[in-house]
Protein backbone atom coordinates (compact mmCIF):
# COMPACT_ATOMS: atom_id res chain seq x y z
CA UNK A 1 0.00 0.00 0.00
CA UNK A 2 1.03 3.50 -0.71
CA UNK A 3 -0.19 6.08 1.73
CA UNK A 4 -1.37 8.83 -0.04
CA UNK A 5 1.15 11.79 -0.30
CA UNK A 6 -1.10 14.54 0.48
CA UNK A 7 -1.58 13.88 4.34
CA UNK A 8 0.44 13.07 6.98
CA UNK A 9 -0.59 10.74 9.78
CA UNK A 10 -1.27 12.90 12.93
CA UNK A 11 -1.35 12.52 16.69
CA UNK A 12 -4.54 11.85 18.53
CA UNK A 13 -5.57 11.30 21.93
CA UNK A 14 -7.01 8.36 22.76
CA UNK A 15 -8.81 6.75 25.54
CA UNK A 16 -7.78 3.42 27.16
CA UNK A 17 -11.23 2.08 27.68
CA UNK A 18 -10.29 -1.91 28.59
CA UNK A 19 -7.16 -3.78 29.63
CA UNK A 20 -6.50 -7.82 30.10
CA UNK A 21 -3.50 -9.55 31.33
CA UNK A 22 -3.35 -12.25 28.50
CA UNK A 23 0.00 -13.87 29.90
CA UNK A 24 2.29 -13.48 32.75
CA UNK A 25 4.11 -10.89 30.58
CA UNK A 26 1.61 -9.53 27.82
CA UNK A 27 -1.35 -6.96 28.84
CA UNK A 28 -3.93 -5.83 26.01
CA UNK A 29 -5.04 -2.65 26.31
CA UNK A 30 -8.28 -1.07 24.32
CA UNK A 31 -7.95 2.12 23.27
CA UNK A 32 -10.77 4.49 21.77
CA UNK A 33 -9.76 6.14 18.75
CA UNK A 34 -10.84 9.84 19.13
CA UNK A 35 -10.50 10.19 15.36
CA UNK A 36 -10.62 6.15 13.97
CA UNK A 37 -8.46 4.98 10.69
CA UNK A 38 -8.81 2.41 8.12
CA UNK A 39 -6.03 0.73 8.16
CA UNK A 40 -4.50 -3.03 7.38
CA UNK A 41 -4.13 -5.88 9.54
CA UNK A 42 0.04 -5.75 9.93
CA UNK A 43 0.30 -1.99 10.65
CA UNK A 44 1.41 -0.21 13.95
CA UNK A 45 0.57 2.88 15.43
CA UNK A 46 3.26 4.80 17.46
CA UNK A 47 2.40 5.94 21.17
CA UNK A 48 4.04 8.97 22.42
CA UNK A 49 4.53 9.64 26.46
CA UNK A 50 5.12 12.89 27.97
CA UNK A 51 6.99 13.33 31.15
CA UNK A 52 6.07 16.37 33.31
CA UNK A 53 9.50 17.37 32.49
CA UNK A 54 8.91 17.32 28.16
CA UNK A 55 10.48 14.44 27.73
CA UNK A 56 9.20 12.04 25.47
CA UNK A 57 9.43 8.60 25.19
CA UNK A 58 8.20 7.04 21.60
CA UNK A 59 7.43 3.71 20.54
CA UNK A 60 5.88 1.58 17.94
CA UNK A 61 3.28 -0.78 18.49
CA UNK A 62 1.39 -3.58 15.87
CA UNK A 63 -2.29 -3.45 15.94
CA UNK A 64 -3.26 -6.66 17.68
CA UNK A 65 -7.23 -5.98 16.35
CA UNK A 66 -9.38 -6.08 13.10
CA UNK A 67 -9.51 -4.02 11.41
CA UNK A 68 -13.19 -4.45 10.89
CA UNK A 69 -13.80 -3.36 15.04
CA UNK A 70 -14.31 0.39 13.98
CA UNK A 71 -12.84 3.03 16.41
CA UNK A 72 -11.23 0.61 18.96
CA UNK A 73 -7.89 -0.92 18.34
CA UNK A 74 -6.05 -3.17 20.70
CA UNK A 75 -2.23 -2.93 21.52
CA UNK A 76 -0.44 -6.76 23.13
CA UNK A 77 2.37 -5.29 25.00
CA UNK A 78 4.79 -7.29 26.78
CA UNK A 79 6.73 -6.11 29.62
CA UNK A 80 10.22 -5.36 29.42
CA UNK A 81 11.59 -4.95 32.47
CA UNK A 82 14.59 -3.28 31.12
CA UNK A 83 12.18 -1.04 29.30
CA UNK A 84 10.75 2.70 29.70
CA UNK A 85 7.52 2.43 28.30
CA UNK A 86 6.07 -1.44 28.77
CA UNK A 87 6.61 -1.22 32.46
CA UNK A 88 4.74 2.15 32.02
CA UNK A 89 2.11 0.51 30.72
CA UNK A 90 1.95 -2.65 32.56
CA UNK A 91 2.32 -0.80 36.15
CA UNK A 92 0.73 2.45 35.66
CA UNK A 93 -1.50 3.32 32.95
CA UNK A 94 -5.44 2.43 33.85
CA UNK A 95 -8.43 2.47 32.27
CA UNK A 96 -9.68 5.87 31.52
CA UNK A 97 -6.18 7.48 30.50
CA UNK A 98 -5.47 9.07 27.71
CA UNK A 99 -2.74 8.36 25.82
CA UNK A 100 -1.33 10.27 22.51
CA UNK A 101 -0.87 7.96 19.36
CA UNK A 102 -0.70 8.14 15.66
CA UNK A 103 -1.41 5.69 12.82
CA UNK A 104 -1.71 3.75 10.69
CA UNK A 105 1.79 3.41 10.10
CA UNK A 106 3.64 0.86 8.21
CA UNK A 107 3.34 0.01 4.20
CA UNK A 108 5.20 -3.64 3.86
CA UNK A 109 4.01 -6.21 6.40
CA UNK A 110 0.25 -6.09 5.35
CA UNK A 111 -1.94 -9.23 5.23
CA UNK A 112 -2.73 -9.72 1.23
CA UNK A 113 -6.74 -9.47 1.52
CA UNK A 114 -7.00 -10.63 -2.24
CA UNK A 115 -4.38 -13.62 -1.24
CA UNK A 116 -5.04 -16.88 -3.51
CA UNK A 117 -2.11 -18.69 -2.37
CA UNK A 118 -1.66 -20.19 0.89
CA UNK A 119 -0.39 -17.96 3.62
CA UNK A 120 2.21 -19.31 6.51
CA UNK A 121 2.55 -16.82 9.93
CA UNK A 122 5.45 -17.74 11.62
CA UNK A 123 5.72 -15.35 14.96
CA UNK A 124 6.94 -15.46 18.94
CA UNK A 125 5.25 -13.93 21.82
CA UNK A 126 4.41 -10.64 21.00
CA UNK A 127 5.73 -11.12 18.23
CA UNK A 128 1.68 -12.73 17.29
CA UNK A 129 0.16 -8.94 17.94
CA UNK A 130 0.33 -8.13 13.46
CA UNK A 131 -0.14 -11.95 12.57
CA UNK A 132 -3.25 -12.07 15.06
CA UNK A 133 -4.64 -9.02 12.95
CA UNK A 134 -4.03 -10.93 9.91
CA UNK A 135 -5.65 -14.07 11.47
CA UNK A 136 -8.86 -12.21 12.13
CA UNK A 137 -9.19 -10.21 9.39
CA UNK A 138 -9.36 -12.98 7.49
CA UNK A 139 -11.98 -14.53 9.77
CA UNK A 140 -13.87 -11.07 9.50
CA UNK A 141 -13.96 -11.26 5.66
CA UNK A 142 -14.51 -14.71 5.77
CA UNK A 143 -11.33 -15.02 3.76
CA UNK A 144 -10.76 -19.64 2.96
CA UNK A 145 -7.02 -18.63 1.89
CA UNK A 146 -5.56 -21.89 2.98
CA UNK A 147 -3.52 -20.06 6.57
CA UNK A 148 -0.71 -21.69 9.02
CA UNK A 149 0.54 -20.21 11.94
CA UNK A 150 3.67 -20.95 13.45
CA UNK A 151 3.98 -19.88 16.84
CA UNK A 152 6.42 -20.54 19.49
CA UNK A 153 6.42 -19.44 23.03
CA UNK A 154 7.80 -21.11 26.46
CA UNK A 155 5.05 -22.44 27.80
CA UNK A 156 1.28 -23.35 27.22
CA UNK A 157 0.72 -20.52 29.25
CA UNK A 158 2.74 -18.14 27.24
CA UNK A 159 0.74 -18.46 24.24
CA UNK A 160 -1.01 -14.90 23.46
CA UNK A 161 -4.67 -15.56 22.72
CA UNK A 162 -4.48 -19.02 23.04
CA UNK A 163 -8.05 -19.74 23.14
CA UNK A 164 -9.04 -18.20 20.38
CA UNK A 165 -6.40 -19.51 17.93
CA UNK A 166 -8.19 -22.65 19.20
CA UNK A 167 -11.43 -22.23 18.81
CA UNK A 168 -10.35 -20.48 15.09
CA UNK A 169 -8.62 -23.28 14.33
CA UNK A 170 -11.35 -26.24 15.29
CA UNK A 171 -13.59 -23.77 13.22
CA UNK A 172 -11.87 -23.47 10.21
CA UNK A 173 -10.64 -26.75 8.09
CA UNK A 174 -8.48 -24.10 6.27
CA UNK A 175 -6.46 -22.43 9.38
CA UNK A 176 -3.56 -24.53 10.91
CA UNK A 177 -1.97 -24.01 13.86
CA UNK A 178 1.30 -25.22 15.00
CA UNK A 179 2.80 -24.31 18.50
CA UNK A 180 6.47 -24.82 19.44
CA UNK A 181 6.73 -25.36 23.11
CA UNK A 182 10.03 -24.64 24.00
CA UNK A 183 10.09 -25.10 28.00
CA UNK A 184 7.04 -27.41 28.69
CA UNK A 185 5.27 -30.65 26.86
CA UNK A 186 3.13 -29.51 24.23
CA UNK A 187 -0.31 -31.70 24.64
CA UNK A 188 -0.97 -31.48 20.77
CA UNK A 189 0.46 -33.97 18.03
CA UNK A 190 0.36 -31.23 15.73
CA UNK A 191 2.61 -29.26 18.04
CA UNK A 192 6.28 -29.04 18.31
CA UNK A 193 8.10 -29.41 21.74
CA UNK A 194 11.55 -27.56 20.74
CA UNK A 195 12.65 -24.24 19.84
CA UNK A 196 11.59 -23.49 15.78
CA UNK A 197 14.31 -24.42 13.03
CA UNK A 198 14.22 -25.34 9.63
CA UNK A 199 12.66 -28.95 9.47
CA UNK A 200 9.89 -27.42 11.34
CA UNK A 201 9.58 -24.70 9.22
CA UNK A 202 9.06 -27.29 6.41
CA UNK A 203 6.98 -29.60 8.45
CA UNK A 204 4.30 -26.94 8.81
CA UNK A 205 4.77 -25.81 5.24
CA UNK A 206 3.60 -28.89 4.27
CA UNK A 207 0.39 -28.95 6.04
CA UNK A 208 -0.51 -26.88 3.27
CA UNK A 209 -2.42 -27.24 0.13
CA UNK A 210 0.18 -25.94 -2.00
CA UNK A 211 3.81 -23.59 -1.29
CA UNK A 212 2.99 -19.94 0.55
CA UNK A 213 2.66 -17.13 -1.71
CA UNK A 214 3.52 -14.93 1.44
CA UNK A 215 5.00 -15.65 4.56
CA UNK A 216 5.00 -13.02 7.59
CA UNK A 217 7.16 -13.57 10.42
CA UNK A 218 7.79 -11.94 13.40
CA UNK A 219 9.55 -11.67 16.88
CA UNK A 220 13.42 -11.20 17.62
CA UNK A 221 15.86 -10.94 14.99
CA UNK A 222 17.49 -14.32 15.85
CA UNK A 223 14.15 -16.13 15.62
CA UNK A 224 13.26 -14.42 12.57
CA UNK A 225 16.58 -14.93 11.04
CA UNK A 226 16.20 -18.81 12.36
CA UNK A 227 12.71 -18.93 10.64
CA UNK A 228 13.11 -16.86 7.13
CA UNK A 229 16.26 -19.58 6.75
CA UNK A 230 13.81 -22.32 7.44
CA UNK A 231 11.34 -20.55 4.84
CA UNK A 232 14.27 -20.04 1.99
CA UNK A 233 15.07 -24.05 2.78
CA UNK A 234 11.75 -24.99 2.13
CA UNK A 235 11.86 -23.64 -1.23
CA UNK A 236 10.24 -20.32 -0.90
CA UNK A 237 11.40 -16.94 -2.38
CA UNK A 238 12.80 -14.55 -0.36
CA UNK A 239 10.75 -12.23 -2.29
CA UNK A 240 7.26 -13.36 -0.32
CA UNK A 241 8.94 -13.64 2.96
CA UNK A 242 7.98 -10.16 5.40
CA UNK A 243 10.00 -9.86 8.30
CA UNK A 244 9.45 -7.48 11.51
CA UNK A 245 11.96 -8.02 14.30
CA UNK A 246 11.73 -5.98 17.57
CA UNK A 247 13.56 -2.85 17.59
CA UNK A 248 15.07 -1.08 20.62
CA UNK B 1 0.10 16.63 26.60
CA UNK B 2 1.79 15.08 29.77
CA UNK B 3 1.28 11.52 30.17
CA UNK B 4 -0.15 10.49 33.62
CA UNK B 5 2.23 8.82 35.99
CA UNK B 6 4.73 8.56 33.43
CA UNK B 7 8.41 10.25 34.37
CA UNK B 8 10.83 8.52 31.85
CA UNK B 9 13.13 5.94 32.79
CA UNK B 10 15.55 8.98 33.43
CA UNK B 11 18.62 8.34 31.27
CA UNK B 12 20.92 10.16 33.14
CA UNK B 13 22.91 10.99 30.36
CA UNK B 14 25.34 13.22 29.50
CA UNK B 15 24.55 13.05 25.74
CA UNK B 16 21.04 13.97 25.80
CA UNK B 17 21.73 17.09 23.56
CA UNK B 18 22.74 14.49 20.76
CA UNK B 19 19.78 12.69 21.35
CA UNK B 20 17.21 13.64 18.56
CA UNK B 21 13.01 14.57 19.46
CA UNK B 22 11.28 11.10 20.18
CA UNK B 23 14.53 8.98 20.36
CA UNK B 24 16.01 7.03 23.41
CA UNK B 25 19.55 5.93 23.73
CA UNK B 26 20.27 2.30 23.13
CA UNK B 27 23.66 0.44 23.83
CA UNK B 28 23.05 -2.56 21.98
CA UNK B 29 22.63 -2.45 18.61
CA UNK B 30 19.02 -3.56 17.24
CA UNK B 31 18.79 -5.55 14.19
CA UNK B 32 15.86 -4.37 11.73
CA UNK B 33 15.24 -5.36 8.24
CA UNK B 34 12.36 -6.53 5.83
CA UNK B 35 13.05 -9.47 4.85
CA UNK B 36 14.96 -12.34 5.05
CA UNK B 37 18.77 -11.69 6.11
CA UNK B 38 20.52 -12.48 2.61
CA UNK B 39 24.17 -14.29 2.00
CA UNK B 40 26.55 -12.49 0.39
CA UNK B 41 30.18 -14.13 -0.07
CA UNK B 42 33.11 -11.26 -0.53
CA UNK B 43 33.62 -13.58 -3.40
CA UNK B 44 30.72 -12.74 -5.52
CA UNK B 45 30.09 -9.47 -4.04
CA UNK B 46 29.96 -6.71 -6.35
CA UNK B 47 29.54 -2.94 -6.35
CA UNK B 48 28.25 -0.63 -9.21
CA UNK B 49 28.01 2.97 -9.68
CA UNK B 50 25.69 4.08 -12.45
CA UNK B 51 24.10 7.17 -14.41
CA UNK B 52 20.48 6.20 -15.00
CA UNK B 53 20.44 3.03 -16.56
CA UNK B 54 24.53 3.36 -17.50
CA UNK B 55 26.97 1.23 -15.10
CA UNK B 56 30.09 3.28 -15.24
CA UNK B 57 32.01 1.09 -13.10
CA UNK B 58 32.00 -1.72 -11.01
CA UNK B 59 34.49 -2.96 -8.47
CA UNK B 60 35.06 -6.41 -7.04
CA UNK B 61 35.37 -7.00 -3.01
CA UNK B 62 39.36 -6.74 -3.71
CA UNK B 63 39.06 -3.71 -6.03
CA UNK B 64 37.35 -1.86 -3.69
CA UNK B 65 38.95 -2.42 -0.58
CA UNK B 66 41.99 -1.03 -2.34
CA UNK B 67 40.07 2.64 -2.72
CA UNK B 68 41.26 4.54 0.01
CA UNK B 69 39.89 3.75 3.86
CA UNK B 70 38.54 6.32 5.64
CA UNK B 71 37.42 5.98 9.71
CA UNK B 72 34.11 7.70 10.53
CA UNK B 73 32.46 7.56 14.45
CA UNK B 74 28.70 8.89 14.27
CA UNK B 75 25.45 8.83 16.49
CA UNK B 76 22.78 6.88 14.34
CA UNK B 77 19.15 7.13 14.73
CA UNK B 78 16.89 4.73 13.73
CA UNK B 79 13.55 5.78 12.83
CA UNK B 80 12.12 3.03 15.21
CA UNK B 81 12.98 5.42 18.02
CA UNK B 82 16.73 4.17 19.42
CA UNK B 83 19.81 5.79 18.69
CA UNK B 84 23.13 4.79 19.32
CA UNK B 85 26.28 7.12 20.04
CA UNK B 86 29.83 6.92 18.78
CA UNK B 87 29.74 4.30 15.99
CA UNK B 88 32.80 3.26 14.58
CA UNK B 89 32.94 2.58 11.35
CA UNK B 90 35.71 2.26 8.26
CA UNK B 91 35.13 2.47 4.56
CA UNK B 92 35.40 3.87 1.34
CA UNK B 93 33.64 7.55 1.14
CA UNK B 94 31.33 8.21 -1.43
CA UNK B 95 33.83 10.82 -2.68
CA UNK B 96 36.40 8.65 -3.09
CA UNK B 97 34.28 6.00 -4.65
CA UNK B 98 32.74 8.62 -7.57
CA UNK B 99 36.22 9.69 -7.70
CA UNK B 100 37.54 6.61 -8.83
CA UNK B 101 34.62 6.19 -10.95
CA UNK B 102 35.67 9.68 -12.98
CA UNK B 103 32.45 11.00 -12.13
CA UNK B 104 31.55 14.62 -11.04
CA UNK B 105 27.63 14.83 -9.97
CA UNK B 106 25.79 14.02 -13.09
CA UNK B 107 22.40 14.62 -11.15
CA UNK B 108 21.99 16.17 -7.73
CA UNK B 109 19.99 12.49 -6.90
CA UNK B 110 21.16 9.26 -5.90
CA UNK B 111 19.23 6.11 -5.50
CA UNK B 112 21.23 3.20 -3.45
CA UNK B 113 20.09 -0.78 -4.44
CA UNK B 114 20.88 -3.35 -2.01
CA UNK B 115 21.37 -7.16 -2.49
CA UNK B 116 17.55 -8.35 -1.81
CA UNK B 117 16.01 -5.65 -3.63
CA UNK B 118 16.06 -2.85 -1.37
CA UNK B 119 16.73 0.77 -2.62
CA UNK B 120 17.19 4.57 -0.89
CA UNK B 121 17.18 7.48 -1.82
CA UNK B 122 19.99 10.15 -1.02
CA UNK B 123 20.67 13.39 -2.36
CA UNK B 124 24.62 13.46 -3.73
CA UNK B 125 24.39 16.42 -1.10
CA UNK B 126 24.25 14.24 1.54
CA UNK B 127 26.64 11.57 0.37
CA UNK B 128 29.26 14.04 -1.02
CA UNK B 129 31.90 16.11 1.30
CA UNK B 130 32.92 13.18 3.50
CA UNK B 131 29.57 12.75 4.55
CA UNK B 132 28.59 9.42 4.19
CA UNK B 133 30.86 6.08 2.94
CA UNK B 134 30.25 2.50 1.91
CA UNK B 135 30.95 0.30 5.69
CA UNK B 136 33.04 -2.36 5.43
CA UNK B 137 33.63 -2.75 9.09
CA UNK B 138 32.13 -1.70 12.75
CA UNK B 139 34.08 -1.59 15.81
CA UNK B 140 37.22 -2.61 13.59
CA UNK B 141 35.45 -6.12 12.50
CA UNK B 142 34.36 -7.06 8.75
CA UNK B 143 30.51 -5.53 9.36
CA UNK B 144 28.39 -8.65 10.51
CA UNK B 145 25.99 -9.94 8.19
CA UNK B 146 22.89 -8.69 10.59
CA UNK B 147 24.11 -5.66 9.96
CA UNK B 148 24.32 -5.33 6.01
CA UNK B 149 27.78 -7.12 5.62
CA UNK B 150 29.79 -7.20 3.71
CA UNK B 151 29.23 -3.78 2.71
CA UNK B 152 26.36 -1.26 3.46
CA UNK B 153 25.74 2.10 3.25
CA UNK B 154 26.59 4.66 6.23
CA UNK B 155 24.73 8.19 6.44
CA UNK B 156 24.78 8.85 9.54
CA UNK B 157 22.80 12.28 9.75
CA UNK B 158 19.86 10.91 8.18
CA UNK B 159 17.38 8.25 10.11
CA UNK B 160 19.19 4.53 9.64
CA UNK B 161 16.80 3.22 7.19
CA UNK B 162 18.83 5.39 4.42
CA UNK B 163 22.21 3.77 5.45
CA UNK B 164 21.23 0.44 2.90
CA UNK B 165 22.15 -3.00 4.21
CA UNK B 166 24.12 -5.31 1.72
CA UNK B 167 24.27 -2.95 -0.85
CA UNK B 168 25.49 -3.06 -4.17
CA UNK B 169 24.77 -0.39 -6.04
CA UNK B 170 24.77 3.77 -6.49
CA UNK B 171 22.48 4.97 -8.97
CA UNK B 172 22.53 9.02 -9.98
CA UNK B 173 19.10 9.85 -11.17
CA UNK B 174 17.11 12.94 -12.80
CA UNK B 175 14.75 13.30 -9.81
CA UNK B 176 14.27 12.54 -6.32
CA UNK B 177 13.02 8.61 -7.27
CA UNK B 178 11.29 7.39 -3.34
CA UNK B 179 12.83 4.10 -2.58
CA UNK B 180 11.20 0.91 -1.36
CA UNK B 181 10.48 2.51 2.70
CA UNK B 182 9.93 5.66 0.97
CA UNK B 183 6.93 4.53 -1.23
CA UNK B 184 5.66 2.62 1.50
CA UNK B 185 5.05 5.53 4.21
CA UNK B 186 8.20 6.72 5.55
CA UNK B 187 10.07 10.38 4.47
CA UNK B 188 11.26 11.29 1.37
CA UNK B 189 14.70 12.56 3.22
CA UNK B 190 14.30 11.79 6.74
CA UNK B 191 16.21 14.39 8.88
CA UNK B 192 16.18 13.08 12.80
CA UNK B 193 16.58 16.38 14.38
CA UNK B 194 12.95 17.53 12.44
CA UNK B 195 11.47 13.93 13.17
CA UNK B 196 11.17 13.65 9.31
CA UNK B 197 9.93 9.95 10.15
CA UNK B 198 6.80 9.87 7.75
CA UNK B 199 5.10 10.74 4.17
CA UNK B 200 4.98 14.49 5.42
CA UNK B 201 5.97 14.74 9.23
Amino acid sequence: MIEDGALSVSWQTSAIINTIQQTATIKSFFFRLAEPFSYTAGQHVDVRLTAPNGYVAMRSYSIASSPSDTGIIELAIERLSDGEVSPFFHDVAAVGDEIELRGPLGGHFLWPERATAPVLLIGAGSGLAPLMAMIRQRRALAQSVATALLLSARTKSDVLFAEELFKTEAADPHFHLALAITRDCPERSTDFDRRIDSAMVADVVGRLPAQPGDVFICGSNGFVNIAADGALAAGLQAGAVRTERYGG
Amino acid sequence: MVTRGFTGKGTGSDFSDRIPPGQHQVDHFPVLTAGPTPRVEPSDWKFTVKVGPRPVKVWSWAEFNALPQTKMTRDIHCVTSWSKLNTAWEGVLIDDILADAGLGSPTDFMLAHSYDGYSTNVPLADLASGKAMVALKYEGQPLPRDHGGPARLLVPHLYFWKSAKWVNALQFTERDEPGFWELRGYHIYGDPWREQRYTND
